[in-house]
């Protein structure tokens, strides 16, 4: 187990930078996801902490040593590839066992441990394979234990689960948590998978640009999102955005003659800001009820234990979601209400969120 | 997709057996004329009938050029310099491919260059370092005048001098390098996954310790299908055996076969040197035989 603290980190592509600047730290023992768009220099922040890329400028320490200038095998960490990168001519046994036989591990310790591994992972049956033999999800549960075997101080996981099918994908979620649960050692685990992070994450850190734009729980960074970017990449469908310019009582949204009626303080009138509303958050009410908001439906989609209904809001693009077993035809209008509570503000310029606002009137908040 | 176009199925294979037909012709008049008598041999036209001394033949062949010890030569030789050319190709390509160092697509251009430098072109030169190894240390110490300052010294002459004509690393080592080689090795490395590489950082694996592991039991097929050749190559090397070995014991089957060849005012005796040539064409033969499995797989791309 161990702590990895990131300070001032950068990476330099000859002239071009695509890491710039992370401070990060990570506790003992904790299971965090980096979660980003491709590009936005994740993979490459947990190449930096496995030994595997230079660092630029700043430092890595693992358990409070600088790790900048040390190979990967002294820094304690194992990483699991996203192609798996097995040793094609190696047996399963051969390839988990390879960096005890490397370290120079007797013959039989190096058995043993393979076949402890082998247990967890319920790999035994296929100790004598080659990978070319074994499915996607094998090969992956393989490539764990070639991790595991090592008794890492630090698992670095980087997209393992993309070559996946969407049901293998799934299972191994969750086997990759019981794992963690089990080892309990410090896991970096790097993906694009929105749902993936949500659900393996104890710390989600959200990267966009070579930039961390927020660092959270995954409640915290659903319920809060820091900024604009953060607020429509978390969560699917993404979060509905609204532009509108702040008015003496509330805020009129652009493209329509429509105003969100909400008490705020401490935002200059005129501001630009986008206001942001979960998709979950709307309620689907009649056309023309008193206080909601009138919008064209324009295609439905069916998930089983509900629908996602996309409607056109003055020419904006809005999505509501709901459980309810309504039915409104493409093309007819319905009416949206959604409370004040449910709103995030972010500044039109910066991206940011604003939380000057506090919540005090009651719903409905919105007047069409 | 499946065909079915029996007309031109039907050209195809004319086609095809035309050309083995050109291919193999030679060899069969080759095996047939060593199976006449020095009579038969000089009919014109010569009967394409089998004669019935073939067996005759071949011992007569065996014992006049000596192809014993002979072939042993050849076979140290040829082999020597596939295992060399495998090894030092590979060595080559390593570095070419997996380190970052000033000049390296230098080193590179200029050994690819060397493919259009054959052994004949440099064979003078060659020889010359061959006959004297040293030679070059020597002059630039005499240029430097070292020499001079360590006679005045010590009062010992300098002279370098290791000759390596009429032996087996002679015979070799000026023939190891291979651009060819390491061309083949270098673009096999290229297709390995960069995560191979770098898993193999993660196991703790060296450089080397990863060559070793990982790229050389990968290239398994590469290695038979450059060995191969080179064997082939190698045994059929005529110049460079014929230059450097003045001495019998050392002498190559290939170019001993020159001695089976009639003499003017000897005997006709084309029966034997047709038998002797085929003894030497055997080894070859048995060599593109056993590795052709491997062999075809290391040419045609990965397996995947």
């Amino acid at each position: 187990m161990a702590s990895i603290t990131i300070r001032g980190v950068k990476k330099n592509y000859a002239k071009t930078q695509v890491v710039h600047g992370v401070d990060l730290d990570f506790a003992s023992g904790e299971f965090v996801v980096i979660l980003g768009p491709s590009g936005c220099g994740k993979s490459t922040l947990l190449r930096m902490i496995a030994g595997l890329e230079e660092i630029s400028d700043g430092t890595i320490a693992i358990d409070g040593m600088v790790v900048n200038k040390l190979e990967p095998r002294e820094r304690g960490c194992a990483m699991v590839f996203q192609n798996y990168a097995l040793y094609p001519h190696m047996s399963v046994a051969q390839n988990i066992g390879y960096s005890l036989k490397v370290a120079g591990v007797p013959a039989a310790e190096r058995t043993q441990r393979i076949q402890a591994v082998a247990r967890v992972l319920e790999l035994e049956h296929l100790l004598d394979r080659k990978p070319m033999a074994l499915s996607g999800g094998q090969r992956q549960r393989v490539a764990m234990g070639r991790a595991m075997i090592r008794e890492p101080k630090v698992f670095l996981f980087d997209e393992p689960l993309s070559n996946l099918d969407a049901k293998l994908r799934v299972q191994m979620r969750s086997e990759i948590r019981k794992l963690h649960r089990r080892l309990n050692a410090t896991s970096v685990f790097v993906t694009h998978d929105q749902v993936e992070a949500m659900t393996l994450a104890d710390r989600l850190v959200v990267m966009n640009g070579g930039r961390v734009e927020q660092v959270g729980t995954p409640a915290e960074v659903y319920s809060r999102p820091a900024s604009r970017f953060v607020a429509t990449f978390v969560g699917a469908p993404a979060m509905n955005m609204l532009e509108g310019e702040v008015t003496l009582d509330g805020i009129s949204l652009l493209g329509g003659s429509r105003k969100l009626n909400v008490s705020r303080t401490g935002l200059a009138v005129g501001a630009k800001v986008a206001v942001g509303i979960r998709p979950e958050s709307v309620r689907m009410v009649a056309p023309g009820t008193p206080g909601a908001l009138a919008a064209t439906v324009d295609l439905i989609e069916e998930l089983g234990a509900g629908r996602v209904i996309y409607v056109d809001l003055d020419g904006a693009p809005f999505s509501v979601v709901t459980s309810e077993t309504v039915h409104p035809e493409p093309g007819s209008t319905i009416g949206l209400q959604f409370a004040e509570a449910d709103l995030h503000f972010f500044s039109s310029e910066t991206g940011g969120r604003l939380d000057v606002f506090k919540v005090s009137v009651p719903e409905p908040a919105l007047q069409g | 997709m499946v065909e079915r176009t029996p007309i031109l199925n039907f050209f195809t294979h004319l086609i095809l057996f035309a050309g083995f037909i050109f291919c193999v012709a030679p060899f069969v008049i080759v095996a047939i004329a060593a199976s006449h008598n020095l009579k038969d041999v000089n009919d014109v036209p010569m009967s394409l009938l089998p004669g019935s001394d073939f067996w005759v033949n071949i011992q007569t062949a065996w014992t006049t050029a000596d192809l014993g010890p002979k072939l042993l030569n050849s076979f140290i030789m040829a082999f020597g310099v596939a295992a060399g050319k495998v090894i030092i190709s590979a060595l080559t390509a390593f570095s070419i491919v997996y380190f970052r160092y000033p000049g390296r697509m230098l080193i590179f251009w200029l050994i690819f260059i060397t493919l259009m430098l054959p052994l004949e072109v440099r064979i003078v030169p060659t020889y010359a370092v061959v006959a004297n190894v040293l030679e070059p240390y020597q002059a630039i110490l005499d240029l430097t005048g070292l020499s001079w300052l360590i006679e005045k010294v010590s009062g010992v002459q300098v002279q370098l001098s290791l000759g390596l004509l009429n032996s087996y690393s002679g015979l070799i080592l000026p023939l190891v390098a291979t651009a060819t080689g390491t061309f083949l090795y270098r673009q096999f490395f290229l297709t390995v996954p960069d995560e191979l590489t770098e898993a193999a950082r993660m196991d703790g694996a060296g450089a080397l310790r990863f060559f070793a592991d990982i790229l050389l039991p990968l290239s398994r097929n590469n290695m038979a299908a450059l060995g191969t050749i080179m064997f082939l190559w190698a045994w059929n090397q005529y110049l460079w055996p014929l230059l450097i070995t003045t001495d019998q014991s050392h002498a190559m089957a290939v170019t001993e076969l020159k001695q089976l060849i009639p003499n003017v005012g000897g005997a006709p005796e084309w029966h034997i040197a047709m038998a002797g040539t085929l003894i030497v064409m055997l080894p070859p033969l048995i060599v593109v035989v056993l590795m052709q499995r491997w062999f075809v797989r290391g040419l045609i791309a990965t397996e995947k």
